[in-house]
């Protein structure tokens, strides 16, 4: 919206600051100027302003000319209204409204013999032509520019009909079905039995509020004219106006909420710029009003405002005095309301019939604090007695990305969407995937049941870009459920390809493979307080591993009995289905399921003084017989003495047989009070080699 | 062995004794000079103090018996100052190890780049949403979340959106299939912003209240450079009787001082929100040029960051049907809202919102 401060101050002699300060000052009060442009010449400036939907009432010279009278504490001059004398009228113009649901007032004025013309600078307050220029706003005719003027001086919209074109009088009515009306923009309209029209005795003229008709608008012929000023209620106008696909700056006010008591004002300032050209007026205003709008608008009861209230809210000021009686009186008033003394410090407020964004005694507090400056007030913190808490996850998550990030893995953050086919590939349960109203896309959906369609796309662009190694990670909720209630989880999901997270001059890079994201699984899972922790998969007949996943290549993760989540090489189908000749390894864990666990407490014992022995066992197997066989088969060894048992390494050769594999296996022996006598060793190793050779496994020789 | 046989001595004059001990003692001090091994200082050791054919042996049996009587005391001195050097020698070369040649053989080449094991890094926005919670908690702020998904109610109603109100359109707002038929407050919805956690948490509890919502939030826009459709907010709420507008500005200011930098500025000016009341803007002076003016503040020296305002009382009362001390006449409270995003695109220079949410390697990279 654009305002010349030259007319701005036309409203406000006695203003003193220059253009900048104002429209700093302006800012600060929420009426945002956003841009100020020079237009030299004693011209002042233009202001480029962008108001607040709920300030319509500021959207126009003289609203913005009344904020600057508040915060300022000049005086703010009236608008001169004086008319001429009329000329006696046979009869007063008809004027009904029909719809009092929808119109709550209506003004008619009819003045004759006038002359539409060009427009000029008529008088004081009616700088028409040079108000136009500088707004760059296009000049019509003396009729339309008056109403035009008027409006973008207080902010009433106002229409000129030719009055020789009304049949009868005026009728606020709802339209008649199949109506026919040609509006202002030429189209020839067919009315909705819900449109709000102007119409006279025979014909609909107007869309009320909206737009006015083809064939009663002011020509170069025009000699007699209605001067229309209405109040009209906001949902009616935005009803009519939707259906008709129009948007008029008459309609963006009515909808917003229009001054009830503008009309009489608006119309008196138009008379008055029509008559500057010659002609009178016939008969006294029609003012026709529904009393029910009125006490909704205009007529508003009093709110109660307490000065104790306002400093219980607004606190403490830079400013020693602080929020004083006089300081509520001098910024309510210049705003507009009535101040009636209810009590010591207390009033009885009026409201302004154009402030119909104040309804509350909050929304005067905020009034009094918006015009003394909210920058005026102090910084204070309050005090605090109560303790602080965390969120019962919070650990467990910060130890999660701690342990991803040390694993090389970046953190990512991925669309909570996906398609509804990466949804029926990755969902744990299919049937529960929850589908959007409105997406953004079909491949946005519905909502992601897992995080491995985001996991997916993001190494997918990675590769595509030819960024070969990728590590990545995401801790995101999950959603299941239907439309009627959506559960939502949280999980933890991992991608990678290409090289290890290891960056090495001297040493060539190693492909990550799916014991290295095992690790990763181990270590996560480490954190957290377990007594089992397992790894199987299904045979693929079974149709319980995802399908997301290698068959032969993946796993569940099991602790404490539960399901906890998969991990593995992406399905090669799904793999050249997404032109991913890398090898992608990939994984998801319930949060909920691990958040059960309470996290792992460190607990130090006592290291033992006595040299540990290491002894190795080069074990030949057959390839059905699994490493967890093995290590199963010593655990239940219990012997106290045997501290540490792992696989060294794990090769084939071909002194063995087709179907065998070699097993290098180191196991340490310590005991806590002794050395170790070579009797013991000897008889430690006799028990494993006897117990791995029940599990399948014997000696290579 | 076979050493090599010391020089007779013909004359015993100090002239020719100071020579003939000068000699060996300098023999002994190359040889030392080149000891690059343990054996070599072994052979050394042999060499000069063998028993039965070291060179000092030699000294001694030969030249102190074919001396003169006279000679004999000032021999046995140079004797035993060659010995004491001789061992010194010896100590030297075997606590130094390798010589210095020898290592020159083990060379490598220091300026080839360093191995490096590569840890992660965390996301810029989760790090911009840990420094955010953590200067409030500092503050006495307990960190709250709530659903993603959430109810007409919850996400408006009780924020005091009124019906027909634009956010609520599915223009702006994404909302989960088949809803039409439901009650308008019990309609799914992906959360718009995170101030329906602020109710969540006044239902659970009676005030005092101070809780900081950081979270993930969704409307129907447009992507562009500065515009997601999914992006993450910071939400505060602190209530308790006699919270007010100046504390309001307090803690924003002490807030912005944390984050930013203790001499930022801030300032506030009205807004317009449905959940408060008094409603501000907060802008604080521009982080890059220092309130002169520059591109990124489009020359106006502030940048604006977040908004917040007084509770409304409307909100109250709707915390009030659950928890009776929610009386918006005996207590009072703010709450503010900020967009991780924006902070984080500010504070790490990023110019395209987009980025954060792609996964991209070399992007995520730079925060490691």
């Amino acid at each position: 919206m654009k305002i010349l401060t030259k007319w701005l101050r036309a409203y406000l002699p006695e203003l003193s600051v220059d253009d900048l300060r104002l429209a700093e000052d302006l800012t600060l009060r929420g009426i945002a100027v956003e841009g100020i442009f020079d237009l030299g010449d004693g011209n002042g400036s233009l202001y480029e302003m962008d108001i607040t939907t709920n300030r319509v009432d500021a959207m126009n010279h003289y609203g913005i000319a009344r904020e600057a009278a508040a915060i300022y504490g000049v005086p703010l001059l009236p608008l001169d209204l004086a008319l001429p004398a009329p000329q006696p009228a046979a009869a007063s113009f008809s004027v009904k409204i029909e719809a009092e649901d929808a119109c709550g007032r209506f003004t008619a004025r009819v003045l004759r013999g006038i002359t539409v013309t060009d427009s000029r600078d008529w008088f004081a307050q009616a700088e028409v032509d040079t108000y136009f220029r500088l707004l760059e706003q296009k000049k019509i005719s003396s009729a339309v520019d008056a109403t035009n003027f008027v409006w973008l001086a207080m902010g009433q919209p106002t229409h000129a009909f030719d009055l020789d074109k009304i049949e009868g009088g005026i009728v606020v009515r709802r339209a008649r079905k199949g109506e026919k009306l040609k509006t202002l923009d030429g189209i020839e309209r067919t009315l909705d039995p819900e449109d709000l029209v102007v119409a006279d005795h025979a014909k609909p003229l107007a869309l009320a509020g909206v737009m006015g008709g083809w064939d009663s608008m002011i020509t170069p012929a025009t000699k007699n004219v209605l001067v229309e000023a209405a109040w009209f209620e906001p949902m009616a106008v935005r009803r009519t106006a939707r259906r008709h696909g129009l948007h008029t700056d008459a309609s963006h006010r009515f909808e917003r909420g229009a001054d009830f008591n503008a009309a009489p004002v608006a119309s008196a300032l138009v008379s008055r710029i029509l008559l500057a050209a010659g002609g009178s007026i016939e008969g006294d205003l029609v003012d026709v009003r529904v009393p029910a709008l009125e006490a909704r608008t205009a007529a508003r009861k009093p709110i109660a405002l307490a000065l104790s209230e306002v400093q219980r809210i607004l606190g403490t000021t830079t400013d020693a005095d602080g929020i004083t009686a006089a300081t509520v009186e001098g910024v309510l008033a210049a705003l507009g309301c009535m101040l009636a003394p209810a009590g010591a410090a207390a009033w009885s407020v009026t409201l302004p019939s154009w402030r119909l964004d104040i309804e509350r005694e909050i929304d005067l507090i905020e009034e009094v604090a918006r015009v003394y400056g909210y920058n005026r007030f102090a910084n204070t913190l309050p005090a605090f007695g109560g303790g602080v808490t965390a969120l019962s996850s919070a650990q467990a998550e910060s130890a999660l990305r701690e342990t991803l990030r040390s694993a090389g893995f970046h953190e990512a953050i991925a669309s909570t969407f996906c398609s509804a086919s990466d949804a029926a590939l990755t969902a744990p349960q299919p049937g529960l995937v929850v589908p959007l109203g409105n997406p953004l896309s079909e491949e946005a959906g519905v909502l992601r049941p897992s995080l491995i369609p985001g996991m997916l796309t993001m190494v997918a662009g990675n590769l595509h870009r030819d960024v070969s190694d990728v590590r990545l990670f995401e801790l995101g909720t999950v959603f299941s459920g239907t439309t009627e209630k959506v559960d939502e989880r949280p999980a933890l999901a991992f991608v990678a390809a290409g090289a290890l997270p290891e960056q090495s001059a001297l040493h060539p890079a190693r492909a990550v493979e799916f014991h290295d994201l095992k690790g990763v699984v181990e270590q996560v899972l480490a954190r957290f307080q377990t007594r089992t922790v397992y790894f199987d998969r299904f045979p693929p007949e079974a149709g319980l591993n995802p399908a997301w996943l290698h068959p032969f290549r993946s796993a569940r993760i099991v602790a404490e009995g539960t399901t906890v989540g998969w991990f593995g090489q992406l399905h090669p189908r799904e793999a050249a289905a997404r032109k991913l000749k890398e090898t992608v390894l990939l994984g998801e864990i319930d949060l909920d399921r691990l958040y059960k666990l309470p996290l792992r407490k460190p607990a130090a014992r006592e290291l033992s003084r006595f040299q540990p022995v290491r002894r190795d066992f080069s074990l030949v197997l057959d390839e059905s017989v699994a490493w967890e066989q093995i290590d199963r088969t010593l655990a239940s060894l219990a012997i106290p003495e045997m501290v540490d048992w792992r696989a060294r390494e794990t090769f084939r050769d071909a002194k063995l047989g087709a179907r065998e594999y070699s097993l290098l296996m180191g196991v340490t022996f310590q005991a806590a009070d002794r050395t170790l006598r070579e009797e013991e060793l000897q008889a430690f190793q006799a028990q494993v080699i006897a117990a791995v050779g029940k599990a399948g496994a014997r000696l290579r020789s | 062995m076979t050493n090599e046989v010391i020089p007779n001595l013909t004359a015993f004059d100090e002239a020719a004794l100071g020579q003939a001990f000068a000699t060996l003692e300098r023999q002994a001090r190359d040889a030392a000079s080149a000891l690059g091994s343990p054996e070599a200082v072994e052979a050394f050791r042999l060499h000069w103090l063998g028993r039965k054919q070291g060179l000092l042996n030699e000294v001694s049996s030969r030249w102190l018996k074919a001396a003169p009587p006279e000679a004999k005391k000032a021999l046995g001195q140079r004797f035993n100052a060659l010995k004491s050097a001789v061992e010194a020698l010896l100590d030297a070369a075997s606590g130094a190890g390798p010589s210095d040649a020898a290592l020159a053989a083990e060379a490598i080449d220091i300026t080839l780049p360093g191995s490096r094991r590569l840890t992660g890094a965390e996301h810029p926005i989760t790090k911009t949403l840990n420094e955010i919670v953590s200067v409030f908690a500092a503050l006495g702020y307990s960190v709250g979340v709530g659903p993603e998904v959430e109810t007409d109610f919850y996400n408006f109603e009780c924020m005091n959106f009124p019906p027909g109100h634009p956010a609520r359109d599915t223009q702006d707002t994404l909302v989960v299939a088949n809803q039409d038929r439901r009650p308008q407050r019990d309609r799914l919805l992906l959360r718009t912003h995170t101030s329906p956690v602020q109710m969540r948490t006044m239902e659970q509890q009676a005030p005092p209240v101070r809780i900081v919502i950081p979270g993930k939030v969704h409307r129907n826009d447009a992507t562009d450079a500065t515009h997601s459709p999914i992006f993450h907010q910071v939400e505060g709420l602190c209530v308790d009787t006699n919270i007010t507008f100046s504390d309001l500005k307090g803690t924003l200011d002490h807030a912005m001082k944390a984050l930013f930098g203790s001499s930022v500025k801030t300032r506030f000016f009205p807004s317009f929100f449905p959940f408060t009341e008094p409603s501000a803007d907060v802008q604080i002076s521009c982080i890059f040029c220092g309130g002169k003016g520059c591109r990124k503040c489009k020359h106006s020296g502030w940048i604006e960051l977040l908004g917040c305002g007084m509770v409304d009382p409307a909100v109250f009362a709707f915390a009030k049907e659950k928890q009776p001390a929610y009386d918006p006449k005996k207590i009072s409270g703010f709450a503010f809202g900020m967009g991780v995003e924006r902070i984080a695109m500010m504070k790490y220079g990023i110019s395209e919102i987009g980025q954060f949410y792609a996964g991209d390697m070399r992007f995520l990279g730079q925060f490691a």
